[in-house]
């Protein structure tokens, strides 16, 4: 696994995503309300970037003529077949699959923490004030 | 032997979409362009506008195939190549535009815009990319002026097929539709049939479902019925030289159909003279069909089953691009098959229905 600045916690507002690349693999992360999430940019079924899917919400239905629309804002679908997986664990709510979009540890650290060691070289600005995204892809 | 090794892939079915419905003006008489911007292009169903059933994703495709210039999915050449044609290794492109044209009402409406769509696909597209090949888009409503348009483009390398859509206003095989499959026969040029289409009837045969679910599944059942329809009418038997691609309407359910068709036929035969052959004796000859979309059984390798009974030469990997449904030639076989299976599959069966060129 490799340490990777994502982006300042000032610039990467809930409800949007940003797609990095850690050594060719690519990484998409999200800010679902506050909290950040990664998931390897790579649907499980069929291939496609994940990082261009729409974000939805969670539909279900327990019996016909009832529903329930819950969890808005943290499933993410598809943009190829629509497969949809949970933001969160990467989890699909699709019965026929059983690969999971492969979810990666993100975490929040202080600037003067991430300003350390090799990851100065990284092409983001990096100003030691802030708080960081970090994700260990 | 692994898609990326092969010399170049064959995909039977790839939608270039125009940008607006002007890309076609510079092919179209003052006529037609005044009476489309006035008065539009109705189409044989609902007085609506649009698909009868709203699509799954804008423009029924990929979210990530919006061309960097502007535009809709599909309508650049440019980004066609880079993310299509470039990066899945496609060596042989068939466009098959599904303009508003074949369905239009007003049948001279209807010649003009295929006309129009045929000059289109050559100039716009395969004259700058040798890789693509266009089809014949015919007013099929209209038969005898069909025949004309193959006529029309008969000889001309940049067209390898006519193609026709699901949804007829009669059964396919029906004698009316016969100067189409004549004049394909004539040209050389196989007839390949894409699911959609706007025939007037309801687009299942047990009426207007109430889902986009239910339409997509019907795609198998209109061409099951128009696929009948073809042999028991005796155009295989007319046109033995004929080659038919059935086209993003599965295959899967084609080993019982062949099986249920042979059944009748040994019992019902005094009905149908016409018919020298086994129903399948005809469709093994004279039917191809395309893969996408590929069904997906949870142990793949009941696929590898089907074709086997349907036969590993009938089978050609197509993509659907730009369409949502989209198939990756790297994740289409994925259960055991051997090199040459392969080969057939991804590139020697098309080459054998659409020549070189």
């Amino acid at each position: 696994m490799a340490r990777r600045i994502v982006a300042p916690v000032s610039e990467f507002a809930p409800g949007t995503r940003r797609r990095i690349d850690v050594d060719g693999r690519g990484i998409v992360v999200f800010n679902v309300k506050g909290e950040y999430f990664a998931l390897l940019d790579k649907c499980p079924h069929n291939g496609g970037s994940l990082a261009q899917g729409v974000v939805t919400g969670l539909l279900q239905s327990t019996t016909p003529g009832d529903y329930s629309y819950t969890r808005q804002g943290e499933i993410i679908r598809c943009p190829w077949h629509g497969w949809e997986f949970d933001i969160k664990t990467g989890r699909s709510f699709c019965t026929g699959i059983h690969a999971r979009a492969r979810p990666y540890p993100v975490t929040v650290e202080p600037g003067s923490a991430v300003a350390e060691g090799p990851y100065r070289a990284e092409t983001i600005p990096v100003r030691i004030e802030e708080d960081y995204v970090v994700v260990d892809a | 032997m692994s898609v990326e090794r092969l010399p170049g892939i064959y995909d039977c079915d790839i939608h270039p979409a125009v940008r607006s419905m002007a890309d076609l003006e510079p092919w179209l008489e003052r006529r037609w362009i005044e009476h489309f911007r006035t008065y539009g292009a109705i189409r044989n169903q609902h007085y609506m506008s649009g698909a009868a059933y709203h699509k799954s994703q804008p423009n029924a495709s990929r979210r990530d195939a919006w061309p960097p210039e502007g535009g809709p999915q599909g309508s650049s050449l440019e980004f066609m190549r880079t993310q299509h044609l470039d990066q899945n290794g496609i060596g042989f492109g068939i466009l098959n535009p599904l303009v508003s044209s074949q369905g239009v009402r007003n049948l001279e409406h209807s010649a003009a815009l295929c006309r129009a769509i045929n000059h289109w696909q050559a100039e716009q597209w395969v004259a700058g990319e040798p890789r693509l090949h266009a089809s014949i888009v015919v007013p099929y409503e209209d038969p005898e002026t069909s025949a004309d348009e193959i006529r029309h483009w008969a000889g001309d390398r940049r067209f390898v097929q006519v193609l026709l859509l699901s949804r007829t206003s009669m059964p396919p095989g029906n004698k009316r539709y016969w100067p189409i499959y004549a004049a394909a026969a004539e040209a050389g040029l196989p007839v390949g049939i894409h699911a959609f289409g706007n025939s007037g009837w309801p687009v299942t045969s047990s009426g207007w479902p109430s889902f986009y679910m239910d339409e997509m599944v019907g795609h198998a059942q209109t061409s099951q019925s128009g696929l009948v329809s073809l042999v028991i009418e005796g155009v295989f038997e007319r046109w033995p030289e004929l080659k038919l691609v059935l086209i993003e309407s599965g295959f899967t359910w084609a080993p019982s159909l062949l099986w249920r068709l042979d059944r009748e036929f040994d019992i019902l035969r005094s009905e149908v003279p016409h018919l020298k052959l086994k129903p399948s004796d005809y469709i093994r000859r004279n039917v191809w069909w395309t893969s996408q979309p590929m069904d997906e059984p949870e142990n793949k390798r009941m696929l590898g089953d089907i074709f086997a009974w349907l036969g590993w030469d009938r089978i050609m990997f197509s993509s659907d691009y730009p369409h949502w449904d989209f198939d990756d030639p790297t994740r289409v076989i994925m259960f055991p098959a051997t090199d040459e299976q392969r080969r057939q599959f991804f590139v020697d069966n098309a080459r054998g229905v659409y020549g070189t060129r």
